[in-house]
């Protein structure tokens, strides 16, 4: 797997403030955790005029002020990041359990998704609360979590006419991937269940209780477990 | 913290927003923030007011406003008629209201965003550090959203002005640009596209309806991405200026509510020319010019000077 990191991380400009640093170019596990470290290093230890690093898949991206820094420092400070990487080890990965109600009105498109993949929809219950996933990264929208580790036996191409509103909460399979809509938006996403937990609450001092290299599992509820975390407001 | 102002009629678009939200974008958070950054520091240094306190970004149709105490105002960026009751007030300056008064931002007559600062900024909740609006994620600002009838809008206050500020006419940018070039640095994934930058370089591109806070969709010729190229990559952070690339070759500059994207970007606007690009609208045409890192930072360092002339220009400096 290890080679599928560059031996020297490649460094492209992102206009006036922005510095893209790639690692390799795959979605990969130990890649990946080589992006997490990087940032870390960053975050602890930040160079002179770093104002965010943004962690991504493969890359991360450094936003700076140019009247502080510029590339060349900032590429010098990463090189030297490079030695020190393997005596560090990144946060310990937790693994959060999100409870998910399959089926019913909260997974409208579970049929689909089993018929196309020739299983029974307790197959396909059993098949994605079975595996744990890892989060690559988190975007698109606030605490949206780009998974991997999705059993290819449930690989299910996006709905044709996405939705013009998809539930909080609503976890969903889009080809290859699955994940959760942490808030309702639009979306064309496959939609096998929901949870009731909140994922994303601004006014927490951590508004998203997982972060990316954490473990995670969906453990199915039944639709009284779901109402019943739900009863007396939106969400838990 | 008291009401300063009643929301009579919102405008078309008007959130608070401030210097944006840094910090947060590894869990999916967006930067948010005034687009026309240049217009809401101004506006801020007018009132003596940190650059960064809160101000509201009204959007094409600006908004009436009932006041509820005394205060100095000042409004920047898009050329809006502001009428204080019955009287015309001029942009880029400060001006007094008292209770009672009513304050109306008309439609603009050209550019797209003005910005209305107070004495000692707009007094929402910090929100992950910031008080901008993030409407897709519903927090910041009031409640999440733009504003509506009947909102209060609560400011810190603070000393007012012993008299009137203006800004002098040649340090204003105009509101009018008839063309309108944007500075870029080439990348980050120019090198996908060889024959394909020529073509962004050299064509004029038109801002098409779909135009917001997210990002301005273009139209113009095709960008070509290589033959080997394939048409989207492994999703990576984005950043604001970045002009992205999709499958149908018709470039999207991405603005400020978004944090990652798998789409390849030919290059990114200078940060500066952003301010500019704030104050465009649908159907006005854009070309792209490359300039170095080098002198991306000057241009940069030049913008910072500009402002630091703004505070040197005003007879009552605070900060």
């Amino acid at each position: 797997m290890e080679n599928t990191i560059y031996s020297e991380p490649r460094f492209r400009a992102v206009g006036d403030r922005g510095l893209l640093v790639e690692y390799g170019d795959s979605i990969d596990p130990v890649l990946n955790r080589k992006v997490r470290t990087v940032a870390q290093l960053c975050r602890t230890d930040p160079p002179p005029g770093l104002i965010e690093v943004v962690p991504a898949y493969r890359s991360l991206q450094l936003i700076y002020d140019p009247l502080q820094s510029d590339p060349p420092s900032l590429e010098g400070h990463l090189r030297s990041l490079e030695d020190r990487l393997d005596s560090i080890s990144p946060p310990p990965a937790r693994t959060v359990t999100i409870p998910v109600c399959y089926g019913h009105e909260f997974g409208p498109d579970l049929s689909v998704v089993a018929e196309r993949n020739a299983l029974s929809q307790e197959e396909t219950v059993r098949l994605h609360s079975q595996a744990e996933y890892l989060i690559y990264m988190l975007g698109f929208t606030p605490g949206f979590p780009f998974l991997g580790g999705l059993d290819k036996r449930l690989h299910t191409p996006r709905r044709e006419t996405p939705r013009t509103t998809v539930p909080e909460g609503s976890v969903g399979i889009a080809n290859g991937q699955t994940g959760i809509y942490p808030l309702s938006s639009p979306g064309g996403w496959q939609l096998i269940g929901r949870t009731p937990l909140r994922l994303f609450d601004p006014e927490q001092e951590e508004p998203v209780f997982y972060k990316p290299g954490d473990n995670l599992r969906f453990a199915p509820i039944s639709r009284d477990e779901y109402l019943q975390l739900t009863e007396g407001g939106d969400h838990v | 913290m008291s009401d300063l102002l009643l929301v009579l009629k919102p405008g078309s678009y008007t959130t608070i927003q401030d210097l944006g939200r840094y910090g947060y974008q590894d869990i999916g958070v967006p930067v948010s923030g005034a687009v026309d950054q240049f217009a809401a520091r101004s506006a801020n240094v007018l009132l003596g007011n940190p650059e960064s306190a809160a101000v509201l970004e009204c959007t094409v149709i600006g908004p009436t406003l009932a006041v509820l105490r005394e205060a100095d105002l000042a409004v920047t960026g898009a050329d809006m008629e502001i009428r204080l009751n019955s009287k015309t007030i001029p942009a880029w300056s400060s001006f007094r209201v008292e209770p009672g008064d009513f304050l109306r931002l008309k439609q603009v007559k050209s550019g797209c965003r003005t910005y209305l600062a107070v004495s000692g900024g707009f007094d929402v909740p910090l929100v992950m550090g910031s008080r901008s609006t993030c409407v897709t994620g519903g927090f910041g600002g009031i409640q999440g959203r733009s504003l509506r009838k009947g909102d209060f809008l609560p400011a810190v206050g603070g000393p007012l002005l012993s008299n009137e500020q203006a800004l002098p006419s040649e340090l204003i940018p105009a509101a009018k640009q008839d063309d309108l070039l944007l500075r870029v640095v080439a990348g980050p994934q120019d090198h996908l596209f060889s024959r394909g930058l020529e073509t962004f370089l050299g064509s004029p591109y038109r801002i098409s309806a779909r135009a917001d806070r997210m990002g301005y969709r273009l139209e113009g010729p095709i960008i070509r991405r290589d033959p080997e190229a394939e048409q989207s990559i492994v999703s990576e952070p984005s950043l604001p200026g970045n002009v992205q690339v999709p499958a149908d070759g018709q470039p999207i500059i991405l603005l400020v509510e978004q944090t990652v994207g798998g789409y390849t970007k030919i290059a990114t606007v200078i940060s500066p020319d952003l301010s500019r690009l704030a104050q465009a609208l649908p159907g006005q045409e854009i070309r792209f010019q490359t300039v170095s890192l080098e002198e991306a930072r000057l241009a940069y360092q030049e913008n910072e000077k500009h402002i630091q002339r703004l505070r040197e220009t005003l007879t009552e400096p605070r900060n």
